[in-house]
């Protein structure tokens, strides 16, 4: 039933709605029904991306001609895909599938939101294996600060030829997944606009120690940390005792805003005071820990998440969750147990001070 | 040894400028060797901050010789002998002699497991025992006499036949002080090196399933609530209740001199008897506080010195007339520890882990007692009496003339001290005249200007070449010595130049503020309320001041230290053991203090 709706709202969709709305809206959707606040938007279903693929390829040509790609011919996959881009994103929109996404930006306008209509992201959400949809998250597109119908209705093609993008197809060829099983839809979202923003992870990128959350923050929108373009401010908050147990706050030049006019994103310097300032507050990184944990909890596994600090009444209700996925680097790594019980607990005191301590190897002092 | 570096050698240290005669004030063998040179050392300076003065030393070679023995020879360490010590320019430079033989190593264990097992096994009981020793000591200690040395003997010697003139007593009560000092040292690493052996295997399990957990949040998973240390403090909340409650405590102002307010109490009648009585019954023993760790001989306690605890009364009375509770909230704290504990327990990820997380749990709580309360016994309330009784011995050297004053006594090591006691001992018996006043007051007043020359020496964290093991328990966790902290002292060794000042990060926090440099504990009277205290070692009995100020740095100390436990118990940030944040800092500066890093920052 519901695998036939062209839009659907996140607050509408969870994790079981993988297969028809990507791994990132089910996501967003799922937290959004937890409680965790998330920016209003919608989605652009898997069905609204085949009925334009339907339209412009009534005979299924294009994921055929991708499929037959040989993964090792890297010219022949730039070719290919970058001409199949260019007819997803220059194809104009089924009637219905247009009318829907834009009923429903309307709907996302709020009073003053301007000429053009309200500012939101469009962001890409592929379908998939999890694996797959993880390890090619970063090749898809987010477009930030959209405004208006038709720029709205642009993006979400791109979004859809995005899944074209040659590295993408290049990663899905060598791992030889089938083409009919992808799909994209698309997730269009009320704009915040963040005074500061970045990720974090509810376990340390580091030592993979599951106790603390590591925080990185720079002014402005969270690209700018994501694109490389600022050193940002880096945080480790014990879960446990709230205690911020490193604090490192780093000089930081550039940041990334809304264009001129409202519409699309331009970098910026950081204005001199704002450079050497940490650009959370105590209380905001208490809170951004608490909203770790909860997605955490929700999930039962250490995430990798996207947030946004805007101003809110308190530190709490600034807080805004972007994006969620599990962490990937250490949930592989199941380590050996440090330890297991023994006949009496003195015979971990035996062990322990039985062992010669060799420090010299982990040492350099002319470092 | 390790081809990656070294500190700079022992023999490569130069004599500080008018202190080159400083090797005439210690004994021969605690100079370094030639060959110490291939050897790692490190300065103690969380016990020894200051250049010692010549008795203090016995506060090195009573305790090492202890130390030593007790996880060499008394219960067989399998990876460790004991600590040497060294002096250089008058700084204790301290190294552990580590096992690494496999087969010593197995020999040693099989012992160790034995005698160990015998103590861990029985632990509580004989804790109970140590107590009833130690009571004993202190005891005994109080009781030493010092002889007067009257013109004719007491009469008691001829008619009840003792046969001993007091020339005798003096030479032995003296002893007797030395000998009840290294008693007590035996007892206080008798559970010592034991009770940190089981709680460094809780530490390094902790350290390596979060790595990333703080020294102090392990700490405080084992902590106790009710510790012995927190009582002179408690006792001073209750004198000031009592104070409101008689109506007498309008005598407690700011600046107030404790003589003054005693005298003052004994005009209020009853009310101020009631007070005075309270006092009394509180100062005995709580007020045997030391003003210091209880390593130099002007570490006074409370009792010797009112100061301290009559800085700290009229913010208190000032507290309880608003209505606040001033009892610590030890329900409240025992809850928020076990839901700590309880939170690192579930993030274990299997069961295995869990139950192992228990039983080393279970055991460094069955030991910390004793790590934490030991120190009131020793090194407060019986190192401050024997000191005192020292002094008193100075007081007869003075009055024979040998000594300008009773506290030049310092100045002369222990054996030199009984040599000053022979020639008076001999000039009494004989008639004569005592010839030590022309020997020894020159060494006195030399030996005095050297430790004030020795005084601004900035010695090196380490010396010597890296060390291959680092496997003494006391080290890594009192001194906090792993491989970390030797690349920190590597890595800042030419980095002294900038604002930025290093050390333990042992509260947390961030605030700004203005400093106050306190040198003595006799200064604390000049704490401003919101100032910073800056001072070269925060010991227990300066907690009360902790009420007035915004953050706390230190020279020297750890995470572990009583002053970063009370700190965190007010909320406040503090850095310690920055090696020289007293030299660095001047008062009225204004600087940050991020109890987070362990870093404090002059703005200026």
């Amino acid at each position: 039933m519901s695998g036939h709706e062209l839009v659907r709202d996140l607050g509408e969709v969870g994790l079981g709605d993988r297969a028809t709305v990507g791994g990132k809206a089910a996501s967003l959707g799922e937290l959004s029904r937890a409680g965790i606040r998330v920016p209003a938007g919608y989605v652009v279903t898997v069905e609204a991306f085949e009925r334009a693929l339907r339209a412009l390829d009534p005979g299924g040509a294009i994921r055929r001609e991708i499929e037959r790609l040989p993964a090792s011919d890297l010219a022949a996959v730039a070719e290919a895909t970058e001409r199949v881009r260019a007819r997803i994103a220059g194809a104009p929109l089924p009637q219905d599938v247009r009318e829907q996404i834009v009923a429903r930006y309307r709907g996302l306008g709020s009073p003053g939101a301007g000429e053009g209509g309200a500012a939101v992201a469009v962001r890409s959400s592929a379908t998939g294996e999890d694996g797959a949809e993880t390890s090619f998250a970063g090749l898809q597109d987010t477009y930030l600060w959209v405004r208006g119908a038709d720029a709205v209705t642009d993006q979400v093609r791109r979004c859809w030829a995005s899944l074209y993008n040659a590295e993408a197809v290049g990663y899905r060829r060598r791992l030889k997944l089938s083409e009919p099983d992808l799909a994209m839809a698309v997730v269009v979202q009320r704009m915040v606009e963040p005074r500061c923003a970045g990720v974090m992870f509810t376990c340390s990128p580091v030592t993979g120690d599951r106790s603390v959350i590591a925080v990185e923050a720079c002014w402005g929108l969270g690209s700018a940390l994501v694109s490389g373009d600022v050193t940002p401010d880096s945080f480790t908050v014990s879960k446990v005792t709230g205690e911020i147990v490193r604090r490192e706050v780093a000089v930081k030049l550039r940041l990334h805003r809304a264009g001129p006019g409202g519409g699309g994103v331009a970098a910026a310097d950081v204005p001199g005071p704002l450079q050497e300032a940490a650009c959370l507050s105590d209380a905001e990184l208490a809170a951004l820990a608490r909203l770790g944990g909860r997605v955490e909890d929700h999930y039962g596994a250490p995430q990798d998440i996207e947030w946004a600090i805007t101003d809110g009444a308190s530190p709490e209700e600034s807080v805004v969750l972007l994006q969620s996925r599990p962490e990937t680097v250490w949930a592989r790594r199941r380590a050996e147990p440090l330890a297991a019980p023994k006949a009496r607990p003195v015979d971990h005191v035996f062990e322990q001070l039985g062992r010669v301590n060799v420090i010299a190897p982990r040492l350099n002092p002319e470092r | 040894m390790d081809p990656a570096g070294s500190f700079p050698l022992p023999s490569q240290i130069e004599d500080v400028p008018g202190a080159e005669n400083w090797r005439s004030m210690y004994p021969y063998f605690t100079r370094f060797q030639p060959e110490d040179d291939n050897r790692f050392w490190f300065y103690n300076a969380m016990h020894f901050p200051e250049p010692m003065p010549a008795f203090d030393v016995i506060t090195a070679e009573i305790p090492y010789q202890a130390i030593g023995a007790n996880t060499a020879r008394l219960f067989v360490f399998p990876t460790t002998l004991g600590i040497e010590h060294r002096i250089v320019n008058g700084r204790i430079y301290i190294t552990a002699i580590p096992v690494t033989d496999p087969a010593e190593i197995e020999r040693r264990l099989a012992i160790f497991q034995e005698r160990a097992g015998y103590y861990y096994g029985n632990w509580d009981r004989l804790y109970e025992g140590w107590k009833t020793r130690m009571a004993d000591l202190i005891q005994q200690i109080e009781a030493v006499r010092v002889p007067e040395l009257p013109e004719f003997d007491d009469a008691a010697a001829v008619f009840e036949t003792t046969g001993v003139a007091q020339n005798h007593y003096v030479r032995e009560n003296y002893h007797r002080c030395l000998d009840l000092f290294s008693k007590m040292w035996n007892h206080h690493t008798e559970f010592l090196m034991l009770g940190y052996g089981a709680y460094v295997v809780f530490f390094e399990f902790c350290k390596q399933a979060f790595p990333e957990i703080s020294d102090q949040t392990v700490a405080r998973m084992v902590a106790g609530i009710d510790v012995v240390m927190y009582r002179p403090d408690d006792e001073l909340r209750r004198l000031a209740r009592l104070a409101v409650d008689s109506g007498v405590d309008d005598l407690f102002t700011e600046g107030c001199s404790p003589d003054a307010v005693l005298q003052a109490m004994s005009e209020r009648g009853e009310a101020g008897k009631r007070w005075l009585e309270g006092f009394e019954e509180a100062r005995d023993p709580w007020f045997h506080v030391s003003t210091g760790d209880g390593f130099y001989h002007h570490h006074r306690s409370w009792n010797d010195n009112l100061t301290v605890p009559f800085a700290a009364l009229p913010r208190y009375v000032r507290l309880v007339r608003e209505g606040e509770a001033l009892d610590r909230p030890t329900e409240a704290l025992r809850q928020q520890r076990e839901r700590i504990v309880a939170e690192y327990r579930r993030l274990l990820p299997s069961e295995d882990e869990r139950a192992a997380f228990d039983q080393m749990l279970g055991l460094a709580r069955v030991v910390f007692p004793y790590v934490e309360d030991h120190k009131f016994y020793c090194e407060h309330w019986f190192t401050t009496r024997f000191f005192g009784k020292i002094r008193e011995f100075g007081g007869l050297l003075a009055r024979w003339g040998v000594l300008e004053e009773a506290e030049d006594v310092f100045q002369l090591h222990h054996t030199e001290v009984d040599q000053a006691l022979a020639d008076v001992s001999l000039a009494w018996s004989a008639g004569g005249t005592p010839l030590g006043a022309a020997h020894f007051r020159p060494i006195i007043a030399e030996r005095k200007r050297m430790l004030e020359a020795m005084k601004a020496w900035s010695p090196p964290p380490a010396i010597g070449p890296v060390p291959e093991a680092l496997n003494d328990p006391a080290v890594r966790m009192l001194w906090g010595i792993t491989a970390e902290t030797l690349a920190t002292w590597a890595a800042t060794a030419d980095g002294d130049a900038r604002s930025e000042i290093h050390g333990y990060a042992a509260s947390s926090g961030v605030v700004e503020g203005v400093a106050r440099v306190l040198h003595s504990v006799n200064d604390i009277g000049q704490i401003r309320d919101g100032e910073i205290l800056v001072c070269p070692v925060t010991a227990p009995s300066w907690a009360p001041v902790f009420g007035k100020i915004k953050a706390a740095v230190s020279d020297i100390g750890g995470t572990m230290s009583h002053a970063a436990i009370v700190a965190r118990e007010y909320g406040m940030p503090a850095v310690v053991g920055t090696g020289h944040a007293t030299k660095r800092i001047s008062t009225g500066q204004r600087i940050r203090v991020d109890g987070d890093r362990g870093t404090v920052t002059i703005l200026g």
